[in-house]
């Protein structure tokens, strides 16, 4: 009997647990999706120049592999996350003043914001009302992934615009899986650290943004 | 070729082999996914793409 009790007190501390990670992950992403709003507008004002994303990726990219796992459970973890949200946001600045620049700019803007947040919310709200264990397809998209690294680079020396698109909607597809699977690692207790689950969700939406940007400017340049 | 695309291609080259290890590693320990798992993948993506060709259709 009173296993049994131990047992349900168990399972209830984890929950609550894993309740606790779910809500300051949500949290800490809305405020650095907010901050990288910010920083994006930023950027767009002082009219940087084209180099500024790709010095920001880079070095945004840098920090989250290298610098945040050593700090990822400390407070410092969450001035990291915020000076990485903030570098990505700031390197967005001149590619959305590209596409503002475009005849149906801020079209392609305002509907990639608004896809990217729709195919957000509706994969998390798919994963936490299923509750299924994504663990599966933790090999799958790794191996994807790089395949799309590879591609990625292939197309940078063959600049075929028709493989450009290609590459964009299966990045889609990835960080659709990505975001199932980060979710229902939380869900299942397999990341106990919302640090780690804030950037990693962040890496999904920018990656889905940039995608969804280049699809739909490639698609109105078709017109 | 500018020395943007050639730093892009770099940091690429450095991603996959940072990246490479760790898929290595995840593919050797991950667990086996049902066919019921995999089309509780396969259908929301499907539905991502439905999506995405819409918001194509509207630009």
């Amino acid at each position: 009997m009173n296993q049994n009790y131990s047992t349900v007190a168990q399972r209830s501390t984890s929950a609550i647990a894993t309740n606790k990670v779910l809500r300051n992950t949500y949290l800490l992403l809305s405020m650095t999706l907010l901050f990288s709003g910010f920083t994006a507008a930023l950027s767009m004002l002082m009219n940087t120049p084209p180099m500024t994303y790709l010095i920001s990726v880079i070095g945004g990219m840098v920090i989250a592999m290298f610098v945040l796992p050593r700090f990822a459970n400390s407070p410092a973890g969450i001035g990291i996350v915020f000076l990485i949200t903030g570098m990505l946001g700031f390197g967005l600045g001149p590619v959305l003043s590209m596409y503002a620049s475009l005849p149906n700019g801020g079209n392609i803007i305002t509907l990639s914001l608004g896809g990217t947040g729709v195919i957000f919310m509706g994969l998390s709200a798919y994963a936490l009302a299923t509750k299924k264990d994504f663990s599966f397809l933790g090999g799958f998209l790794m191996v994807g992934f790089l395949l799309v690294l590879l591609a990625a680079l292939a197309n940078i020396f063959l600049q075929i615009p028709a493989m450009s698109l290609m590459i964009s909607a299966v990045v889609i597809m990835i960080m659709s899986g990505f975001i199932l699977y980060d979710t229902s690692r939380i869900i299942h207790g397999g990341e106990t650290n919302y640090v780690l689950a804030t950037i990693g969700l962040y890496m999904t939406i920018f990656n889905i943004f940039i995608s969804l940007l280049q699809i739909l400017g490639i698609m109105s340049n078709d017109d | 070729m500018d020395w943007m695309e050639i730093i892009s291609a770099l940091a690429l080259i450095a991603f996959i082999i940072f990246f490479f290890p760790a898929a290595r590693e995840m593919i050797k320990n991950n667990p086996q996914g049902t066919s019921s798992d995999w089309m509780g993948f396969v259908i929301p993506v499907i539905a991502i793409a439905i999506f995405v060709t819409f918001l194509a259709m509207l630009v």
